[in-house]
């Protein structure tokens, strides 16, 4: 059954991937293809959200830091370099390292606290940022920053940034998987569920958290300057958005915290929700009213993510029907459950399996 | 430069009073419900909107519209706490209600633009306008009575929590949920009546940051939560009386910076807190268990 599921995932994946890839060729539409190049950039944050937060538990309210970043150190590479072109897109590379910088004097501050102290960190440190994107003048103060002009024709402009950003998602989801089922990952959650504990056990907590922290900030950091050459401009509000750090956690949480495809589950709900939402309404206001709706009533109502609550759904499903069968069938058979068969990855049995168990 | 530093302090301490009177509300929020209220800063904005709205509208006074702000903002206080935070439950209760708090905010913050607009107003009454000349610098009254109403408000509290009986079950839910609950206190009372409190003092904050401030607009709640933020991880989490000093100490600090530089002056608050965090992770005056996991 194992072997099923994989098989059944990865096929699934596969064809998630292929739709993806065709979409641009099918729908033409401008306005489609920009929802769509958004949608694939709030996967990628939110799946690198998901690789520090969801697997740590550590929630940050201070990913903007790196997406700003990133955007920023692109922007002003290309200012001061005068890079045009398809050169523009070597300058993502540096985007993610400069975030990634950033994220180890940031974590080794913030990671030495836990709970309530490390959000509000992350939120200062936010803070601080978009301050001196204001006041520095070498981003531009207030004015922010413009992407050169990309000589390409208007016809292919939004490909080259749909592929570019769909290279980048999945590139993303896989290191995610990755992680998840590695040995790094297992330290992750289990600094997640007692990090006491952990650290009795030999973990190295503080350096695996702040890989993590630096791993997640990177990539955030790289999809932030493809935002920012695919919008053109970078203003410190927009960013270092707050409303940023919340809609990749409400995308992590819609789908579920700390599994591989709830976060891109819940931004391929939530982006091309709101971006509809945004156009139809025509009024910001009342959209950010309905985020914090959505928000609420995902919190309440489904307060551990789609993607473990429909797990769950299928199992008692499942069970159910194994009981059904088991009362029909001669009272002399096996029970259909068995043994689990431990076979060849018992360390990755352990991590894989637990979905099943408290809210993963 | 005498002076001017004189002033910077004199402001710096006055402000900080009213700050602490914002702070102690979050705090105490934290203390009792160990949630960290997001939207605090919102809120003080919310009250000053009320103010706003009543005095511009209904010609109320700002002192006399506090009658109805107050009462209305621990309503919202209860509500919020009663639809949002109580049916919170599990281990990731400290995520969800932090996540909780924000959409709150984000909900009010648009709700205020789409009422009010983003256009910066200000709070205006004859004792905002009128200063009083001391010690070789001009004082506007309403610096005066904002703070001396902020220290009574915030000795009341104090009163209140160390003088009467739903105090000490305030203090006891502080202390141990569990054991409080066993004494028979009822600690869903008195989590949703601390809420109501906590959001209440916005009120009175709003209502003073509205009238001293250049001007406030739904944005700038962003600008309020962080630095109460900063007041309470500093003051030490759950800490009441670390709450107001640091409050005062981060005020005054900021307006001896704003000499020098206005910009810079609120990344003050930011680098003091990275400051202590690195060398205290537990703040100020906090206590060791507010690091727990």
């Amino acid at each position: 059954m194992t072997v099923n599921t994989t098989l059944g995932r990865a096929v699934g994946a596969a064809i998630l991937l292929a739709v993806c890839a065709v979409f641009p060729l099918v729908v033409t539409n401008q306005q489609v293809a920009t929802i769509g190049i958004d949608t694939l950039i709030f996967v990628t944050a939110a799946v690198a959200w998901n690789i520090f937060s969801g697997y740590s538990g550590y929630i940050s309210l201070g990913h903007a830091v790196f997406f700003g970043s990133g955007a920023y150190a692109a922007g002003i590479a290309a200012r001061d370099w005068h890079v045009t072109g398809g050169a523009e897109f070597l300058l993502l590379l540096l985007g993610g390292v400069v975030a990634g910088l950033i994220a180890v004097p940031f974590g080794l501050i913030a990671l030495r606290v836990r709970r309530h102290t490390f959000v509000v960190i992350t939120i200062a440190v936010f803070f601080i940022f978009q301050l001196m994107a204001f006041n520095f003048s070498f981003t531009g103060g207030t004015t922010g920053l413009n992407a050169p002009f990309l000589l390409w024709s208007p016809v292919t402009f939004d490909d080259r940034f749909y592929y570019v950003a769909l290279v980048i998602a999945a590139a993303t989801v896989g290191l995610s998987w990755l992680i998840r089922g590695s040995k790094f990952g297992l330290q992750l959650r289990a600094i997640r569920d007692d990090e006491d504990r952990a650290r009795g056990l030999g973990v190295r907590a503080l350096r695996v958290k702040l890989t993590a922290f630096v791993v997640s900030g990177a990539i955030t950091g790289l999809i932030g300057a493809l935002w920012f050459f695919f919008i053109a401009e970078a203003l410190p509000q927009t960013a270092f958005d707050p409303i940023f750090d919340l809609t990749i956690a409400l995308m992590a949480f819609l789908g579920g915290l700390g599994t591989v495809a709830g976060p891109v589950l819940g931004a391929l709900i939530l982006e091309p929700g709101q971006q509809y939402l945004t156009q139809q309404v025509t009024n910001d206001y009342l959209a950010q009213i309905l985020l914090g709706g959505v928000f609420l009533v995902v919190i309440l109502l489904l307060p551990r993510g789609l993607i473990p609550t429909g797990r769950e759904k299928i199992a008692s499903w499942r069970a159910r029907r194994r009981d059904a069968a088991a009362r029909l069938a001669p009272p002399g058979d096996a029970p259909a459950g068995g043994p689990p068969g431990a076979g060849g990855q018992p360390a990755r049995h352990a991590a894989g399996q637990t979905p099943r168990g408290r809210s993963l | 430069m005498a002076t001017k530093l004189l002033h910077a302090v004199v402001s710096g301490v006055l402000g900080g009073g009213v700050y602490a009177l914002m702070a102690v509300g979050l705090t105490l929020i934290f203390g009792v419900l160990d949630i960290i209220n997001i939207a605090q800063g919102i809120m003080v904005i919310l009250g000053a909107y009320l103010s706003y709205a009543l005095s511009v509208h209904l010609h109320i006074g700002l002192f006399l519209g506090l009658l109805i702000t107050v009462p209305a903002m621990f309503v919202i206080g209860v509500v919020i706490q009663w639809a949002f935070i109580r049916p919170l439950s599990g281990r990731d209760r400290t995520s969800m209600s932090l996540l909780a708090c924000y959409a709150v905010a984000i909900i009010i913050e648009g709700a205020l633009y789409w009422a009010f607009g983003p256009n910066y107003v200000t709070l205006t009454a004859s004792y905002v306008t009128n200063s009083v000349h001391i010690l070789g610098f001009y004082l506007p009254y309403i610096y005066l009575y904002g703070f001396a109403m902020a220290v009574a408000l915030v000795i009341a509290l104090y009163g209140v929590l160390y003088r009467t009986k739903f105090g000490r079950a305030i203090r006891a839910t502080m202390q141990d949920r569990t054991a409080a609950l066993l004494v028979g206190i009822n600690v869903n009372r008195v989590a949703a009546l601390t809420f109501g409190i906590g959001v209440a003092v916005t009120a009175v904050g709003g209502m003073v940051y509205g009238a001293t401030s250049s001007g406030f607009n739904p944005n700038s709640g962003y600008d309020l939560i962080s630095r109460l933020l900063a007041i309470i991880i500093l003051g030490g989490l759950g800490s009441i009386g670390g709450a107001l000093a640091a409050s005062v100490l981060m005020l005054t600090l900021e307006s001896i910076v704003d000499i020098w530089s206005p910009t810079w002056a609120v990344a003050v608050f930011y680098a003091a807190l990275v400051l202590v965090l690195t060398l205290r992770p537990a703040g100020l005056f906090g206590r060791q268990a507010a690091r727990a996991q």
